[in-house]
């Protein structure tokens, strides 16, 4: 199990230091610091063994987090530990910086004393946290008795993610639908690879303990829904729609994760996903597909060497979703070489800069229609060089957001149910989004 | 309130300003003061000294307070056992305090301090906490009772802490039953054989359901846990596995590869016709994939762990190619992790694709990935024989970009194609020539020089190119000196005419400059092969190799089923077993897949045997054997690490006969053929002019005596020892030192090793072998560590030596060339030993046989020393070298000088007779020695200074 875990800036210096296992000693986080930190090429690995002591680390803006060890510990859930740490850190105090960490020093002992013990990760949810472990320490010692108890039945319970007796005097649905397209494309415009990788976010302000149940336009669930003869939900659904530009009817899901408290094993035996939400903003679910992606946007490259000082670059994006919605946020980012001695840009839309620094020509569009195209050229000089190695061509890469699901996602219902207070699923209101974002969306040329 | 004013302090005298703060009536105060200790704490302050201050503040109402000294304590209760005493009363206090939260942090606190006397304290309040009504004290106390294990696990068993543990798994609450898993599992892995966790169905049903409620960790331990449990039949394997799927959908990856190892382990037993059996194969590969969408620390232990399945189940993964190309921006090390993988899964469905892909990351940026990729390419080629032909166009694409690592790393993989299809594909050969210049590491000379050797018929100028090399013969690694001698030879069996001088400047370069055993050896096998049968010669050099197989650098299959055993864990991701990386006993246990059952009346499947037997199902392909057990062709061995693309291509026509070779030949070399012409020649039909006399020269005449074996043993007697030098320095054999002396203690030649472990891993399976050295000396028994050596950790050994091994003189004589072998890799040296260590007891000669001896030496065999700066008369001078067994028969003075005649036999039954001459008052002496082999004198003559100086 976890033997230590160690905070240090980007300088190497400690800011936090547990130490959980005998067999880890106070020279551990020195190793780390000579050997990681103050190494002098490019990291490696996130898993590095020093004398028999293994470090796994994560860099969250210029801290680093390391857990180390000294036994065989399962190593995915170390990191997925230190993920979790920064989680909880942001949670409590925002940006996880040297000046914030300084700041909570005493709040992250605590913390760790509390999330980790003998190295065993213990119950890492905020809500639960939250309940007590505040900022006034005190707090403890006006507890009643059954607020005590029930902070630890929540702590160690079934439903450690949502405590009782929440009431809200309206009670409100957030849904958000997020996914990011990414594309690998080839020159001559063959798809190489393409998936959405998307999450169903939810903001959920309801009383009591509801239960809920969450259906989307799933493959599986619509043909043996059909199959059955059962009649479609959909059609009773006050959220369908969104923006979609397909008409697809269902969508075939690669595979999908939720949180905790979805129950996974009905998911398995019924498909359905039913569960008792955490109170606030938190992430439903995950999603993967592959098939019939929407690809909201294409671009053709076409790259020109004119001898040896001068490149031409030609680069065509096309729209493709329905005319009535508008991409945001559009840029596009050219690279070029490393003896780049001047750019000179024309585009028909928007604006586009050579920036040195980052070597690339970066074209920004504030908002496109669907099914129009646009162009940018740019001739771009050479310094000779006498370097024989050519230059690697990076792929171009594209940043944008629309209003639709590109895996052609759908929201048929999310319904609340809770028994004992009396509110009625009609009752509670209900926002649903849908965003599409590219992930990584790369053209070679 | 900013508390990052607390690490900002660091004037002088802030101990004993804390000190007063700590004391401090007000309450605020105190905790500021805390805060400070706290700070300097953890940028590694010793505040030590204030531990009696700090434990004061303990009693408080303030629960931050009281939580901060508890971290103080944790930290510095070690090293003030007296004082920590202190704060026992407060721990056995909270422990019963009302408020739940309080009765927890005591008993957690108190588990981490390590302090004997408050261990004692502990076990009341823990029996307690562990009943307690609240199961976040339970939950607690659980894992306090792994803590106290670790401190003293006698205690744990005496208290009876590890049956209510036990009961802890019925427990109502999931965290509570997780919590005991996890505990009891720690301390399971501390005693591997006491069935501590007795997993049976019901208990496995237990964690079942608590799997389904418990928080992401709580399924992790679980899963963990029941990844160790052995099903007792198929269907029992199956209905876990029901259980078990849903786990692939959560969020956590660590409990989706905690859920894919119990799957990976448990279909083991499954039968290949269940239908359940490819549902769940299905089931596996979107989890898997979805695995590559985490953050990049996590993909990184995900491909990892890939790479393991890919290999146990390729079926799993192998229409998912696609997800494991390689993007722009991932890390380095998930680009290269990914590459591998891609490797692995290439078809014919998909190579088309892999091919494109792979030539693109070749353009990239990062030296290590373009080397990989143009290396994949190269397997790629091997793997699916349809590509081969792209595969090499796109190699010689790559050469035209004259990027010097790219060239090599292509001229290497197209020396394995060529292995791979012979007689396919060697039109590329001229423009490989082309690079020859620009070749500058050693696989890659070798790579070259392998290739010019064996297509030397169709390469007109083949001879200029090995000439070219040749010039720098010493200054090449032992890779490329032991090609270039084969690919000469090779070149002068199918070019004899042109070539014999090559051939010989080579074979005299390999056999009488080199200190090298392997090329020295080889060469010595090439000399005799052409110089008494070329057609023999012909034959064996260049015999047909076989082909390599098609799949490289998979993991030994025993070592794959140990690691899938592990899956998420971080022997998966080092692919090592924890064994290599965990000290002491933890997780040294080793463990393995099921067996497969059959479901209860002969419904066995026909490949029951091979499944049980732990191999693949699909017949696993051939492997490298590992270096584990190959001592015994210790000799064999190139020196040069093991290629990860194939066996070492350019030996393989000797690589079946080449231990034979080595143990025959060389005695009838050394002994019979002296000068002999008779041999040479015969047979020699095709060319008989190109053998020149000249061949056999380096043998050197007149060690036939020298030979002579024989035996001595005898009395006890103290010799003269040489202190210890460093033999083998750790640089050279990946932290291994071996330093050493010989000694001859009662009639007894010994070797002193002293062993040092200076890298971080454990060193075991010692084994050492000499090779052929003047007086046959061997090891009379094995290398006697027993016990595998720690990092840092130094042993000595000291090893019996015979002397009826084989012979070969050695230059210098007493030079003495050793291999060890260790689980890492074989290391080679050579060190010198005084020959003093051969001078046996039985040593005394007559007077007059001493004589006669003398005279019936011839005068050339004598040869005159200077001993200088020694200051002992010649009794003194006579004892001592009595010691070492050299004894005086004789003593004459003539005018003030001494003369000591004094005789030595070896233990071949060489004798050498002496005459010392000492005048009193000089403190140079002067040396006659005789000797029927006058090769031994200059080592003897260094006996008898080390000797008498010392």
């Amino acid at each position: 199990m976890i033997g230590g875990l160690f905070i240090y800036n980007h300088k190497g210096e400690v800011l936090i230091s547990r130490v959980y296992r005998d067999d880890i000693g106070r020279n551990a986080v020195d190793a780390f610091r000579v050997n990681v930190i103050h190494a002098r090429q490019q990291v490696r690995s996130p898993v590095t063994n020093i004398a028999r002591t293994s470090f796994f680390h994560v860099k969250r803006s210029n801290i680093w987090l390391a857990a180390v060890t000294k036994q065989n510990v399962n190593a995915a859930m170390v990191f997925e530990f230190l993920y979790k740490m920064c989680d909880v850190m942001a949670s409590y105090f925002g940006k996880i910086s040297e000046e914030n960490i300084k700041n909570n020093f005493v709040l992250i002992y605590e913390l760790l004393d509390e999330i980790l013990d003998f190295g065993y990760p213990q119950n890492s949810e905020t809500g639960a946290l939250k309940t007590f472990i505040t900022q006034q320490g005190i707090k403890g010692q006006f507890q009643t008795k059954e607020e005590q108890s029930q902070i630890t039945s929540q702590v160690t319970g079934q439903i450690g993610w949502r405590r009782e007796g929440i009431k809200y005097r309206r009670n409100e649905l957030f849904l958000d639908v997020l996914e990011s397209v990414n594309l690998l494309m080839s020159p001559q415009g063959q798809v190489l690879s393409a998936h959405v990788s998307g999450r169903v976010v939810m903001k959920s302000y309801l009383s009591g303990m509801p239960e809920c149940k969450f259906g989307m336009n799933d493959k599986i669930v619509i043909d043996k829904a059909g199959k059955g003869g059962v009649t479609n939900e959909a059609g009773k659904s006050d959220l369908g729609g969104g923006g979609s530009t397909s008409g697809k009817q269902s969508i075939a899901i690669d595979d999908c994760t939720f949180n905790q408290c979805v129950r996974l094993s009905k998911f398995d035996s019924e498909r359905s996903i039913s569960f008792i939400p955490p109170d606030g903003d938190y992430e439903l679910m995950r999603y993967r597909t592959t098939k019939d992606i929407i690809l909201p946007f294409r671009v053709i490259p076409l790259v020109r060497e004119v001898g040896r000082t001068k490149l031409e670059v030609k680069v065509v994006i096309k729209s493709n979703f329905k005319p009535s919605l508008l991409a945001q946020k559009i840029e596009v980012r050219i690279p070029t070489p490393l003896n780049t001695s001047g750019v000179q840009v024309i585009c028909m839309k928007g604006k586009a800069k050579y920036k040195a620094s980052e070597n690339a020509i970066v074209w920004k569009i504030k908002r496109m229609a669907g099914m129009k195209e646009s162009q940018i050229s740019a001739e771009i000089e050479l310094l000779p060089t006498n370097d024989k190695k050519k230059w690697a061509r990076p792929p171009i890469s594209m940043n944008f957001e629309v209003p639709f699901a590109p895996s052609g996602l759908k929201v048929r219902y999310l319904k609340v149910f809770e028994s004992k207070l009396n509110y009625s699923d009609h009752d509670v209101v209900k926002w649903v989004r849908y965003i599409g974002r590219s992930g990584i969306y790369e053209t070679r040329c | 309130m900013t508390d990052s004013k607390y690490f900002t302090t660091t004037k002088k005298g802030e101990i004993f300003e804390l000190k007063a703060e700590l004391n401090s009536d007000k309450k605020e105060k105190k905790k500021e003061a805390v805060k400070k200790v706290i700070a300097s704490m953890t940028v590694g302050k010793d505040v030590s000294a204030l531990f009696p201050d700090v434990v004061n503040c303990m009693q408080t109402d303030n629960l931050e307070l009281k939580k901060l000294v508890y971290l103080y304590l944790m930290n510095y209760a070690k090293s003030q056992p007296d004082m920590a005493i202190m704060a026992v009363n407060t721990f056995v206090k909270d422990c019963e305090d009302p408020n739940p939260l309080i009765r927890a942090l005591a008993v957690r606190t108190m588990g981490c301090i390590r302090v004997d006397k408050i261990t004692e304290y502990l076990c009341e309040p823990l029996r307690k906490c562990l009943k307690d009504e609240d199961p976040y004290v339970r939950k607690t106390a659980a894992v306090c009772v792994a803590k106290l294990h670790d401190i003293n696990a006698q205690l744990v068993e005496d208290q009876g802490f590890l049956d209510t543990l036990k009961d802890l798994i019925s427990d109502s609450n999931p965290m509570v039953v997780a919590n005991a898993v996890a505990a009891l599992s720690e301390i399971a892995e501390s005693h591997p054989n006491s069935n501590l966790l007795d997993l049976n169905p019901q208990s496995i049903n237990k964690l079942l359901t608590a799997l389904n409620e418990c928080t992401e960790w709580g399924q992790i331990f679980i899963l963990d846990c029941l990844a160790n449990y052995t099903p007792r039949d198929d269907r029992e394997s199956q209905s876990i596995c029901e259980r078990v799927t849903p786990r692939l959908s959560h969020a956590n990856s660590a409990v989706v590869l905690s859920a894919v190892k119990v799957l990976m382990k448990f279909m083991e037993m499954l039968p290949k016709d269940l239908d359940y059996y490819g549902t769940l194969l299905k089931k596996l590969a979107p989890p898997l994939v979805t695995l590559l969408s985490a953050e990049p620390e996590l993909q990184y232990v995900a491909l990892r762990n890939i790479n393991l399945i890919v290999q146990k189940r390729p079926e799993i993964l192998k229409h998912e190619m696609k997800v494991f190309f390689v993007k722009y921006n991932d890390p380095i090390y998930v680009k290269l992790e990914k590459l591998d993988i891609m490797i692995r899964l290439a078809s014919q469905a998909n190579i088309a694709q892999v091919l494109a892909e792979l030539k693109e990351y070749a353009t990239e940026v990062d030296v290590d990935f373009v080397r990989k990729a143009v290396r994949a390419i190269g397997r790629c080629a091997i793997k699916v024989e349809q590509s081969a032909e792209r595969c090499v166009s796109t190699l010689l694409d790559l050469i035209q970009t004259k990027v010097n690592y790219v060239v090599q790393e292509a001229i290497v993989v197209i020396k394995d194609i060529f292995r791979k299809y012979p007689n396919k594909y060697e039109s590329v050969i001229a423009t490989l020539c082309e690079n020859l210049d620009s070749l500058d590491e050693p696989e890659a000379r070798a790579a070259m020089i392998w290739i010019v050797g064996e297509y030397a018929e169709r390469i007109d100028n083949a001879d200029e190119l090995l000439e070219s090399f040749l010039e720098g013969f010493h200054d090449e690694s032992t890779q490329v000196q032991l090609q270039l001698l084969t690919a000469i030879v090779k070149l002068f069996l199918k070019k004899p005419t042109e070539t014999q001088e090559l051939v010989q400047q080579v074979l005299s370069l390999a056999t009488q400059d080199s200190d090298n055993p392997d090329l020295r050896d080889r060469g010595y096998i090439y000399w005799r092969l052409l110089s008494t049968d070329p057609v023999a010669a012909k034959e064996v050099v260049l015999a047909e190799k076989p082909l390599i197989s098609e799949e490289t650098d998979l993991i030994e299959p025993t070592l794959l089923e140990e690691l899938i055993c592990h899956i998420g864990t971080l022997a998966s991701v080092y692919h090592k077993p924890p064994s290599a990386f965990v000290e002491g006993s933890r997780g040294v246990m080793h463990k393995r897949l099921p067996a497969r059952t059959g479901s209860g009346e002969g419904t066995e499947s026909p490949d029951v045997g091979n499944v049980a037997g732990g191999s693949a199902p699909e017949a696993a392909p051939s492997i490298i054997p590992s270096q584990g057990d190959l001592l015994g062709d210790l000799l064999n061995l190139d020196l040069a690490p093991p290629t990860t693309t194939g066996p070492p291509p350019p030996t393989s026509g000797m690589q079946m006969g080449g231990m034979d070779l080595l143990g025959g030949g060389l005695d009838s070399l050394l002994g019979g053929d002296i000068g002999g012409s008779p041999a040479m020649g015969a047979g020699f039909g095709a060319a008989p002019a190109v053998m020149p006399a000249s061949l056999n020269a380096p043998v050197g005449g007149g060690l036939g005596d020298l030979f002579d074996l024989g035996g001595g043993v005898g009395m006890p007697m103290g010799a003269y020892i040489p202190p210890k030098t460093v033999w083998l320095p750790a640089m050279k054999a990946k932290g291994l030192e071996i330093s050493g002396t010989f000694a001859r203690r009662a009639g007894v030649i010994q070797m002193e090793l002293v062993l040092t472990n200076k890298a971080m891993s454990v060193m075991t399976d010692f084994a050492i072998q000499f090779n052929r050295n003047s007086f046959g000396l061997a090891p009379a028994g094995p290398l006697q560590v027993l016990t595998p050596l720690g990092p840092n950790q130094t042993i000595e050994v000291s090893l019996p030596l015979s002397t009826v091994g084989p012979v070969m003189k050695m230059d210098p004589l007493n030079n003495l060339q050793v291999a060890v072998k260790n689980n890492i890799d074989v290391f080679y040296f050579s060190c010198q030993y005084p020959i003093s260590m051969l001078f046996v007891e039985d040593g005394k000669m007559e007077r007059q046989v001493f004589l006669a001896t003398w005279k019936d030496i011839p005068n050339d065999n004598e040869s005159q020393f200077q001993i200088q700066d020694c200051h002992l008369n010649s009794d003194a001078a006579s004892n001592k070298l009595q010691g070492s067994n050299i004894f005086t028969i004789a003593k004459r003075t003539v005018e003030g000088q001494d003369m000591l005649y004094m005789a030595i036999k070896l233990s071949n039954g060489i004798w050498v007779l002496a005459e010392l001459k000492m005048q009193a008052g000089n403190p140079n002496y002067t040396i006659s020695l005789k000797c029927r082999a006058p090769e031994v004198s200059q080592c003897v003559f260094q006996c008898y200074e080390a000797v008498l100086k010392n």
